[in-house]
């Protein structure tokens, strides 16, 4: 027994030698595969429309388009996203954005309606690149004369907001009714129904303990009672205090949770093949 | 009770042991279908390219007829890329290469082509023709994008069946590793499809 035990043992070592130098083989292959110089960032926690990671536009102009972008993802669930860099350090920019519109999920699952509209600002080259839901609408073709027309002609005046802004535009007309959405809610949880039902239930609390305090006055004890209802009231006037200011940004987005700050729900996990042109300036 | 008792251990032992092997051979089914399913994929976007050129060879003949050679060149590469397919289940090395090749052939036979167009200045000012190389360029991208989504589907399968104990499971029921998609000799520039 103990000798069939270390033959086994010195085996599974061998075995773990092989695996180990076959495994670092295929990581040095997979890696000269992919490679990838320019580092895609990780996915932000704060999903939204513009990633201006040189800081090209003005704060006004990024709210402006980044509010417009957000308010057509939320009309028709298709996410279109910008990010601005310097260069791609070599990369080809349309490979270089369809890995990056894969990572991130732009668009929505299944849908796979996610754009990304990468702006390589010292390369002076311009990518739009399609997930699989919108390749036959925005077709190569198409992207390509979008950037042509409507892009760079902006931008050779060095009006990069007058040409995302145009560009964007024309991809709007492009991909006119094809995706229809309902805004996804944030943790897909009915807050504004449980907000409401909330509100009423402390109605109902308020009159109950308005009728206790009554019924209180007139008997005995009722000292007591009515600072336990004065507890009552404020914990409720707190709490609808805090639920009706939220209960506001609700109305005011119109649906949505975050008003314009981001994509409702986030990125939707589309996935991009590919599809989509570049140009340069 | 005592005679059973090394009885139940050792048929405890195989219900573990064969739960447990059950569970690794679906993991490598599915791992292995994954990426199956992603070289259909990468087939399809090589179909993609060869659809495109009928297209591609009718337009430049209409500006650059005397190019027949070059023209040619394309067509017996598209024909030759064409008839060669894998069926997903019958990836081999070899099966890969003989893939590889005919697609690097028509590549090399398509940069032949674009080559020539550069002396054809209304061909390249021609508008179908400029859809046809946006579409081309499009479609290139395509399929560095979806062997690399092989490569990388395909690589992990193969870590996987070589890995222990997963090894015990896969040389048992027969799981083999995938052949890679190797980047094309001379392609670690990136491909040049300037106009």
């Amino acid at each position: 027994m103990q000798f069939s035990d270390s033959v086994f043992s010195k085996k599974g070592l061998k075995m773990k030698k092989s695996s180990f130098i076959l495994i670092l083989c295929l990581t040095v292959f997979t890696c000269s595969l992919s490679f990838a110089q320019f580092e895609i960032p990780e996915i932000p926690k704060e999903q939204t429309s513009i990633y201006d990671y040189i800081n090209l536009l003005q704060p006004s102009q990024k709210n402006t388009l980044e509010h417009k972008l957000v308010k057509y993802s939320d009309t028709t669930s298709t996410q279109i996203v910008m990010a601005i860099i310097s260069s791609t350090k070599g990369e080809n920019i349309n490979y270089l954005g369809a890995q990056w519109g894969e990572k991130w999920g732009i668009g929505q699952d299944g849908k796979d309606n996610g754009i990304l509209i990468l702006l390589a600002k010292d390369d002076r080259r311009i990518a739009i690149n399609t997930g699989y839901g919108v390749e036959h609408l925005l077709t190569d073709a198409m992207s390509k004369r979008i950037i042509e027309r409507d892009i760079i002609p902006f931008f050779k005046q060095n009006d990069y907001y007058g040409g995302l802004n145009r560009g964007s535009d024309a991809i709007f007309e492009v991909l006119n009714g094809e995706y229809q959405g309902t805004r996804k809610q944030d943790n897909g949880f009915p807050i504004g129904l449980i907000i409401m039902l909330l509100f009423i239930f402390f109605i109902i609390l308020i009159s109950i303990s308005k009728n206790r305090r009554g019924g209180g006055n007139n008997g005995r004890g009722g000292g007591r009672r009515s600072t336990a209802a004065d507890i009552l009231d404020t914990i409720i006037l707190s709490n609808m205090g805090r639920s009706s200011s939220s209960g506001s940004g609700w109305g005011s987005s119109g649906g949505g949770w975050s008003s314009g700050g981001g994509f409702g729900g986030g990125f939707g996990g589309g996935s991009f093949g590919g599809g989509g042109a570049s140009g340069g300036w | 009770m005592k005679k059973f008792l090394p009885l139940i251990i050792i048929i405890a032992l195989i219900l573990i042991l064969g739960n447990w092997g059950v569970g690794v051979n679906n993991m490598l089914v599915e791992k292995e279908g994954l990426a199956e399913a992603q070289w259909a994929n990468v087939e399809s976007s090589y179909q993609r390219r060869a659809d495109l050129i009928p297209n591609l060879v009718s337009t430049v003949k209409g500006y650059a007829a005397h190019e027949k050679e070059t023209l040619e060149g394309v067509i017996k590469a598209r024909s030759e890329a064409t008839k060669t397919t894998i069926d997903a289940s019958n990836l081999t090395p070899e099966t890969m290469a003989q893939f590889q090749q005919a697609q690097q052939g028509l590549s090399g036979a398509l940069s032949r082509l674009l080559l020539t167009v550069e002396r054809y200045p209304e061909l390249k000012a021609d508008k179908s023709f400029l859809e046809l190389q946006s579409q081309l360029e499009g479609t290139e991208n395509r399929i560095n994008v979806e062997r690399n989504k092989f490569n990388k589907l395909a690589g992990d399968y193969n870590i996987t069946i070589k890995k222990i104990p997963t090894n015990i499971v896969a040389s048992f029921a027969g799981f083999e590793g995938m052949p890679l998609y190797k980047s094309d000799p001379g392609s670690e520039k990136a491909p040049k499809v300037e106009f």
